[in-house]
């Protein structure tokens, strides 16, 4: 094990930790709205202060490790479950299959994501679910790339030449001989487009196109915080921090896996 | 003076220990061939001499280039000999040129490292570098993909002989190449000893050791463990280790009692298969190929790269579709079988591949690997018959029932192509084609392997195509030869005697540069 | 390879119709009533009508979307519902402020990225690799918006050295500019360094693992002419596309930087139109994102064939 994979395993574990305690209990009611406690500093009773409603910073960040965690979960689900299957089809069929998911993936990739992402929420409505939609989509193009690229080196192995041989047909073959070989990659990925799904959620919630109050969210934090930058400094600190320091584990637990799980590195030969 | 002496080297690589205590020397006129098998550490002791080792190597003793102690020597002196005073050549022509810049540009950075010459002098010499090497015909504005694995090697010794040094190192130059090739090839080497350098040639092939180096060190266990001189030398080897690796290089001429050979289990006909080309045109990689392979009958495939043999072992295997012409197994066509009638073909027809390292899934058991052909068969076996047949298929191989739980990586190179030959029998076919199935193997596993085939042949009643570049090879397993050249059969015969007396100028040629180790050790 | 770059420009071609649909669709369809949307839920009917009119939405969506594209062709962005003015105008104007911070946010990155790639490289296994890369993924972890915040608390808030904001003109003289430049393109360019870094190191390293790289130490280069002169040539091939990628990025991510700075660029143009529901500025300013991002991939086709003589003359 690597430390870069303990660590980073150490920084997301917290944040999911957090998530799901604030399914069932924050310190604070995170709806109750008191403007008598607005902006005290960090002391027992609340530990990082208050905001500008008077809500508790830490319930308000343990609801918003929530929402960041859920959204960019679906995202990548949603990412992996079309854009998976669809690359192995692309390497499997080859031709005009091929072209057409390959143009499909360009096309998508052609869209500013921020921008579209924005818009369709806009036109959507803003909502959790329709920011999980909107970032899941450009998920699928990602993970079909990867799945595509993946399975077309493993395509020309011998021992699916073999499996050929043996009479096996591509879904067959795709499914016992690629996929299996392809996981390593794919779950790597999946770390990266979840910690990308975080900073991307925290953007569409700072432009308030995100969930909506009264659930939590660190992008609509740090954006509440900007006009209040400075009578109270401290509230820009802390979502950003959190944001920060989920995404660094997520990016370093994606780091260490890819150490871990890479062939070249096992004392295998 | 010698002009490479290296005393007691050892090196360690991140504590483990490769090389213990080499010794040998090279001498100026003169191709030294270091022997032996993969993992002796004789790749390692070249690049020592270099001293290009990788990061967390731990060298002791002494390299001596013509007298001067460079080992230990700052990275500034040794930058200064590298290129100069010592050029090295490796195994792999495809990938040691740098793909975005042009030949004449890589040759002449050579010289402008070393020499205080002008751009357009440097050129010249480049010119002049090509033209040695035998590639007077190939301009210096060339980029290396344009070239092929020959070209590139012969570009590589370019530019490793630019500047002339005393000492030029080699890794296994040839051994990606095809057998003529190869031939040209280390005529190089012979012209470069012939006009007073100092070879060093490791190699894994004796045969060319017979041929073309005057002075033999046999590597084992990270030490040289025997060396000879002179005309013969192989023979005047005393060593336990070198004798059995001459042992086992010799080639035995197949065993071949007299068979009767039972009906045409294989039938190709007038088989032609054109493919597309990048960038328009088509090329035939096969050109109305007819033969036929009888039960009981090993029939060899010999030809060079681009010859169609691969081509012809997928036809055969209905893996590859006709673009004209019929393959019929047992008397049916590939070509339109269907559904059952299909996966009962198949059972009939399997194939031993070359790379031993590749050609398993590494996430799967040895068992679920070698049972997976078993699919085909209408009706599906029980769980029990299934592990039976594995069973006696490991154990026909060499191997033991108990192997079915471990995976490929816990096995070597040879005990895996063992259990690709227990995958390719467990459908009990009549056909078995081997495609390069010993090319990757050491020279001793080779011999065990190319004797477990002709057991199992014997005792099975099977069938053998056997597809190869090695005339060695097909002398020790065929009973009938086929020569393909450009998707044509150009001479057919019997195997132990054709290449002795071809009737066709390529088959003429190929036996004239494979080096025979019977012939040479004569001398 | 014409024949290369001629399919590939036909392919991005086809790109671009295929997006031009996907905004039609996400634009004039999902709203519903395009009018009604962009007057709110409390508007005239009577004026609804009228806007119904003036757009054009009386006619069968196939009629719509053909006088919207050909539209494009011409150059027509059709006239912005909010503003009263050509769109096009609105979008030089914009663009005039974009494109130069992006274009200078992209040098900035890359050259801070090639610079901490070579180093990290070229000292593999020592403290200063480990620094570069930990200071990478830091910055890959900061979403740029909070890096924004955070200069101008720091630099422009308690130091004072820049302006929090706003955009004096191109004519303002250099001083002035860079004052009000500095930290947006910083902010934009500090986390793209970071992703760019991380990219050129591992591009760097697949290619010292290359057998050519043997053949050039052999011949007697150092470490450092090896990694320069062979290895880095071929690193940036693949590292082309990543680049081509990032200059759309920034044009269109620049969104929420231009806001927090307050500088009147293509990104606050659209997200102010998305919040005043002026979808004829959305539609026309996104799709010439997307045809901004398409031209740029192809201008990447050119480069690779440029730098890869695989590419122009194949074997």
């Amino acid at each position: 094990m690597n430390r870069a994979l303990i660590l980073g395993a150490a920084l997301s574990g917290a944040a999911i930790l957090a998530a799901l305690v604030s399914l069932a209990w924050t310190p604070y009611d995170i709806a109750a709205i008191d403007v008598a406690r607005a902006f005290s500093a960090p002391s027992a009773a609340h530990w990082l202060g208050t905001d500008h409603l008077g809500r508790d910073v830490v319930s308000l960040l343990l609801a918003g490790a929530r929402t960041s965690i859920a959204v960019a979960l679906v995202a990548v689900g949603i990412g992996i479950g079309i854009g998976a299957p669809l690359g192995l089809l692309a390497a499997a069929r080859g031709g005009l299959i091929d072209e057409i998911i390959m143009r499909a993936n360009d096309m998508v990739f052609a869209f500013p994501a921020l921008l579209l992402a924005i818009l369709l929420t806009a036109v959507l409505g803003p909502s959790g679910v329709n920011a999980m939609i909107a970032i899941g989509v450009f998920n699928v193009p990602v993970f079909a790339r990867v799945a595509r690229g993946g399975a077309l080196a493993l395509w020309r192995r011998e021992y699916v030449l073999a499996a050929r041989a043996a009479g096996k047909g591509g879904f067959r073959i795709s499914v016992e001989h690629v996929l299996p070989n392809l996981a390593d990659q794919l779950i790597v990925q999946a770390t990266i487009q979840f910690s990308l799904g975080v900073i991307a959620e925290a953007g569409l919630s700072y432009v308030g196109l995100g969930v909506q109050p009264p659930d939590a969210s660190w992008g609509r934090m740090l954006s509440e915080s900007q006009t209040f930058v400075f009578l109270a400094p401290w509230l820009a600190l802390a979502p950003g921090l959190a944001i920060f320091a989920t995404v660094l584990g997520l990016n370093l637990m994606g780091d260490g896996l890819r150490d871990a799980l890479d062939p070249k590195q096992r004392a295998d030969r | 003076m010698s002009a490479l002496e290296i005393s007691n080297l050892s090196l360690a690589i991140g504590g483990a220990p490769i090389l213990n205590g080499v010794s040998f020397a090279a001498e100026p006129g003169k191709i030294t061939a270091l022997v032996g098998e993969s993992g002796s550490g004789k790749s390692l002791t070249l690049l020592s001499a270099m001293q290009l080792l990788p990061p967390g190597a731990r060298l002791s003793g002494s390299v001596k280039l013509a007298g001067e102690e460079i080992a230990g020597a700052g990275e500034t002196r040794l930058n200064a000999l590298r290129g100069a005073a010592m050029g090295m050549v490796f195994q792999e022509p495809m990938s040691a040129l740098n793909p975005v810049r042009t030949i004449g540009a890589q040759i002449a950075e050579t010289v402008l490292l070393h020499r205080q010459v002008s751009r357009a002098e440097a050129q010249t010499q480049a010119r002049a570098a090509l033209d040695r090497v035998g590639l007077s015909a190939i301009g210096l504005e060339r980029y290396p993909h344009e070239l092929s694995g020959g070209q590139r090697q012969r570009v590589a010794i370019a530019i490793a002989t630019v500047l002339a040094p005393a000492l030029v190192l080699a890794d296994e130059p040839t051994t990606a190449l095809d057998v003529i090739t190869q031939a040209g090839v280390l005529a190089l080497f012979r012209d470069l000893a012939d006009a007073g350098g100092a070879v060093v040639l490791v190699t894994h092939d004796l045969s060319i050791v017979a041929n073309y180096a005057d002075r033999v060190a046999i590597m084992g266990g990270g030490a040289i463990v025997d060396e000879a001189e002179g005309a013969g030398a192989l023979r005047r080897l005393t060593h336990p280790y070198a004798k059995a690796l001459l042992a086992a290089a010799t080639p035995k001429p197949a065993s071949a009692p007299a068979r009767e050979l039972g009906a045409e289990v294989l039938r190709v006909e007038n088989a032609v298969v054109v493919h597309a080309r990048e960038g328009g045109g088509a090329v035939r990689a096969l050109d109305g190929v007819s033969m036929a392979v009888r039960a009981g009958e090993s029939v060899g495939v010999v030809g060079e790269s681009g010859s169609g043999k691969s081509t012809l072992a997928r036809v055969a295997l209905g893996l590859q579709r006709l673009t004209s012409g019929a393959v019929k197994l047992d008397g049916r066509d590939w070509a339109s079988a269907r559904g059952a009638a299909l996966k009962a073909m198949r059972l009939r027809a399997q194939i031993v591949f070359q790379d031993p390292y590749g050609s398993f899934n590494p996430r799967r058991r040895v068992g679920w690997l070698v049972a997976e052909p078993l699919h085909l068969m209408e009706p599906t076996l029980s769980e029990e018959a299934r592990r039976a047949r594995v069973s006696r298929v490991l154990e026909d191989v060499g191997l033991s029932p108990t192997d079915a739980a471990r995976y490929p990586h816990q096995f070597s190179g040879g005990q895996r192509q063992r259990i690709a030959i227990a995958r390719a029998l467990v459908t009990e076919p009549a056909l078995v084609v081997l495609d390069e199935a010993v090319s990757a193997l050491d020279v001793s596993i080779r011999a065990q392997i190319l004797d477990l085939l002709a057991e199992l042949r014997g005792r099975l009643g099977l069938s053998y195509l056997f597809i190869t570049h090695d005339l060695a090879v097909v002398r020790a397993i065929a009973d009938r030869v086929i020569v393909l050249q450009a998707g044509k059969i150009v001479e057919e015969g019997a195997a132990r005697t054709m290449f002795d007396a071809p009737s066709h100028p390529y088959t003429a040629a190929l036996a004239a540069a494979s080096p025979r180790l019977d012939l040479a050790s004569e001398s | 390879m014409i024949r290369y770059l001629a399919g590939r420009a036909l392919a991005l071609m086809l790109t671009l119709v295929a997006a031009s649909l996907v905004v039609f669709a996400i634009i004039d369809i999902a709203p519903g009533d395009p009018a009604a949307y962009m007057m709110g839920l409390n508007a005239d009917p009577a004026a609804v009508a009228a806007l119904r009119t003036e757009l054009g939405l009386d006619g069968s969506l196939a009629q719509r979307y053909v006088d919207w594209a050909g539209g494009l062709l011409r150059g027509d962005l059709g006239v912005s519902y909010t503003y009263r003015v050509p769109v096009s105008e609105l979008v030089a104007e914009r663009a005039a402020l974009s494109i130069p911070l992006a274009a200078i946010a992209l040098v900035l990155s890359s050259s801070l990225a090639l610079g901490a790639a070579l180093l990290a490289v070229s000292k593999r296994g020592r403290p200063t690799e480990t620094t570069v890369m930990a200071l990478s993924q830091a910055g890959v972890a900061t979403p740029n918006f909070w890096i924004a915040l955070l200069l101008v608390l720091v630099f422009s808030t308690t130091l004072g050295w820049f302006s929090a904001g706003g955009f004096p003109g191109w004519d303002a003289g250099p001083v002035a500019l860079f004052r009000s430049l500095a930290l947006p393109a910083l902010a934009l360019a500090l986390p793209q360094a970071a992703v760019l870094t991380r990219v050129m190191r591992s591009a760097l390293l697949d290619t010292l693992n290359e057998d050519y790289m043997r053949t050039a130490r052999a011949k007697g280069l150092s470490q450092w002419a090896a990694l320069t002169r062979h290895a880095l040539p071929n690193a940036m091939i693949p590292v082309l596309t990543i680049l081509g990628l990032q200059f759309s990025f920034l044009l269109a991510g620049a969104v929420i930087i231009e806001n927090v700075f307050y500088l009147p660029g293509l990104g606050r143009l659209v997200f102010q139109a998305i919040v005043q529901r002026d979808l004829i500025v959305v539609r026309s300013v996104v799709m010439l994102l997307v045809f901004a991002a398409v031209a740029i991939a192809f201008l990447v086709d050119l480069l690779y064939a440029a730098a890869d003589p695989r590419l122009r003359r194949p074997a």
